[in-house]
């Protein structure tokens, strides 16, 4: 960490004395396909007469955010910062430390282009607005390998109970169920996925946005914390760390499924392996289509310069329109937000998320609706529990708990 | 620390002096100028603005809104922060016992007028000149199963002999204490080694012209002269414990079944910029700076208190 602080030191230091239309974008993508995007944006950015300057963090959002945090209540603000959007920049945009793009939003109609328009909410405060975003993503996938099905010799799951309950006919072939790796938000992440598959729209919509504790304490999301445990049971046996290792063990055929998010298709892509041949993926885990609609958005922290300012908000009109948005989302396996792109080069996996966001089967993401101190207890609880032996009731219990803390 | 304990060292040797007005040494005394502000700012001060906001509901920014000691009830009611501090202590007890007693065994062998002392004590001091990151990356390549101990001795034959302390919760502990011990013994040894030199070479004599066996001399003799040796590497070994960090984000991130190496350390750096809850962190790092001073004031009684009786 220290390294990629003085990385970010180095590129601070070399784009300080340089022309004044250099911006400094910080983010934390940094596997293949991820700075291949990046370079999409970059590309577009140097053509339009400016010049990106990259400020690439490795060690994933959990390492990026708190040194971009750092940078910008440390008076040394980068000209763009990456994050997911919802309430991670909250308090630094209460704080005035963020540029108001709100005159950019105007002149471009993103009010209009935006899809779903809930993106553009997320970067709304008191009317104002503090960020574009560029992508979406949704974790509620279930990644199957049909060739573990094909051995066995069933039909490949259409859905979660499916799974589950050919889950003893993959084990006394030597498979395990479920591939989960130890990274905690992965636990956290198959817990969500789990929310709005098993308990239901209304439930989650009831919970989640109307923060009604009494559902969040009631049957439908006990039979969630039931799934889990379920669920639990069927992870036995994936000793992985990392969520590419785990999508690894269902390329190999070692493992039946895994809930990830759909930049898990990028792994199958890399390993040439075709979508409805070799793996299949069910959004919302075939229960529910409904997919949250998190992903990635761009802040512009104040600075004094004018001059940068105006580069700023060229940036923000041009990482929103459509030519960068198809570029972008292509290369990252990301769905684009504005629903007036095609993506004709996209795969079955992306056409099917597509046609759930055209359908507006859409929910917000858990960064959009919890503070991230609400996020990181759930996630703390759903490591010990999915980890542990933990009762389902008391999980159930303390996961109520948090969230109450949160309101 | 160290910087502290020097500070308070000069005020109180210079208190004990007779008083010869403000003027005596005044050049050092300037000298000492930024030094002492810079503890008296970053060091005191940091850590009462610390505390103070420990007391507040701060999320991602630090402000002054009052919630008494809820962050602290909400800590201790947290199962992850009860089972970091289990953690700790266990880790803390063996690295301590062990490390001392290894420590002195391996500065008693080095005191024999060995012949290449030198070398031996460079080999042993060696790893400390490391950080714990590195260390820590090391030994997960050295415990991994399938590049270190365990493949190695597969290769030769013996196929099915298992060593793989960092992957199951109920060893991963005794995994990070080969590394810490690694990293650390050799420290102890040279600080038990100093003290060792520093014995009079007439009470060897006198020893042996009674007849006394030399692990006895060691036993009742030596080991109560070099207190004051043991009291110092106690509390530098253990206060490096209770900030044990950075081992452990190398080894196994808390790891493995999620909670089984949680420290307290990584649960302040989780909540105050992860989880962005300011508060919560502070009441965390309040209590470890409580545990370092109960551990650095009975040090700090018997090194300069107790000077009038010893």
């Amino acid at each position: 960490m220290k390294l990629t602080r003085l990385t970010a030191v180095l590129c601070a230091s070399v784009a300080m004395p340089a022309m004044a239309t250099e911006l400094e974008v910080t983010h934390w993508w940094t596997s293949g396909g991820e700075a291949a995007a990046v370079a999409e944006l970059a590309k577009a950015f140097d053509a339009s007469g400016d010049k990106w300057v990259d400020g690439a963090i490795a060690g994933g959002g959990g390492t990026a955010r708190p040194i971009m945090i750092s940078r910008i209540t440390g008076g040394d603000p980068m000209g763009a910062t990456q994050f997911n959007h919802g309430q991670q920049a909250l308090e630094l945009v209460e704080a005035g430390l963020m540029l108001d793009l709100t005159d950019v939003a105007e002149a471009n109609n993103w009010k209009e282009i935006v899809f779903p328009p809930s993106l553009l909410d997320a970067c709304t405060v008191d009317g104002r607005i503090y960020c574009a975003p560029v992508n979406i993503h949704s974790p509620e996938w279930l990644w199957l390998s049909n060739k573990v099905y094909e051995d066995i010799g069933i039909p490949v799951p259409t859905n979660w109970d499916e799974f589950v309950a050919s889950a003893p006919q993959v084990r006394e072939a030597g498979k395990i169920p479920l591939a989960l790796g130890d990274q905690p938000w992965q636990s956290n992440l198959a817990f969500g996925a789990m929310q709005i598959a098993v308990a239901g729209l209304d439930a989650w919509k009831a919970v989640n946005v109307d923060k009604n504790m009494d559902v969040a304490a009631g049957p439908e999301y006990a039979k969630v914390f039931a799934a889990a445990a379920s669920a639990r049971e069927l992870a036995k046996g994936s000793n992985v760390q990392d969520w590419n290792q785990a999508t690894n063990l269902v390329i190999t055929d070692q493992a039946a499924g895994q809930i990830m998010g759909d930049w898990a298709q990028g792994e199958f892509q890399v390993a040439q392996e075709v979508a409805g041949t070799d793996y299949t993926c069910l959004p919302g885990l075939g229960l529910n289509e409904y997919i949250s609609t998190g992903g990635d958005a761009f802040y512009f922290p104040k600075v004094d310069d004018p001059e940068k300012e105006a580069a700023q908000k060229r940036l923000a009109a041009l990482l929103v329109t459509p030519e960068v948005q198809v570029a972008f989302n292509l290369k990252k396996g990301s769905l684009p937000i504005r629903g007036d792109v095609d993506l004709a080069a996209a795969n079955d996996c992306m056409k099917k998320g597509l046609e759930i966001l055209a359908g507006g089967n859409i929910v917000p993401s858990g960064d959009m609706v919890w503070s991230a101190d609400v996020q990181k207890q759930a996630e703390d609880l759903m490591v010990e529990f999915w980890k542990s032996d933990m009762a389902p009731e008391e999980a159930h219990t303390k996961w109520v708990e948090i969230l109450k803390s949160g309101l | 620390m160290s910087v502290t304990s020097e500070a308070e060292r000069g005020r109180i040797t210079s208190a004990d002096r007779p008083r010869a007005g403000w003027r005596r040494n005044i050049s050092a005394k300037i000298a000492a100028i930024p030094m002492i502000a810079t503890t008296l700012v970053v060091f005191v001060g940091g850590t009462i603005w610390t505390v103070v906001y420990s007391f507040t509901d701060s999320k991602l920014l630090p402000r002054l809104r009052w919630v008494g000691l809820d962050q602290y009830d909400r800590l201790w009611s947290n199962s992850r922060w009860l089972v970091s501090i289990e953690n700790l202590l266990f880790y803390g007890v063996m690295s301590l016992i062990f490390t001392v007693v290894m420590g002195f065994i391996l500065a008693v062998l080095m005191d024999q007028k060995i012949r290449y002392e030198d070398t031996f004590r460079t080999i042993m001091l060696y790893p400390f000149a490391l950080s714990f990151i590195v260390t820590g990356l090391v030994w997960q390549w050295i415990l991994n199963p399938d590049f270190g101990v365990q493949g190695i001795v597969r290769s030769w034959g013996w196929e099915s002999f298992t060593f793989d302390p960092l992957h199951s919760p109920e060893t991963v502990l005794y995994g990070l204490l080969i590394a810490g011990l690694w990293q650390g013994t050799g420290f102890v040894m040279c600080l038990m080694l100093a003290g060792l030199r520093g014995i009079d070479e007439d009470i060897w004599k006198a020893a042996r012209v009674d007849g006394i066996p030399t692990w006895k001399t060691y036993v009742v003799v030596i080991i109560p002269m070099m207190r004051a040796v043991f009291v110092t590497t106690l509390v530098i070994v253990a206060s490096g414990i209770i900030r044990l960090y950075d081992l452990v984000v190398a080894m196994t991130s808390g790891g493995p079944g999620g909670n089984a190496s949680q420290v307290p350390a990584m649960y302040v750096y989780d909540y105050m910029f992860q989880a962005q809850n300011l508060g919560q962190g502070f009441a965390a790092s309040t209590m470890m700076l409580l545990s370092v001073l109960i551990v650095l004031i009975p040090w700090a009684y018997l090194e300069f208190g107790g000077k009038k009786h010893g």
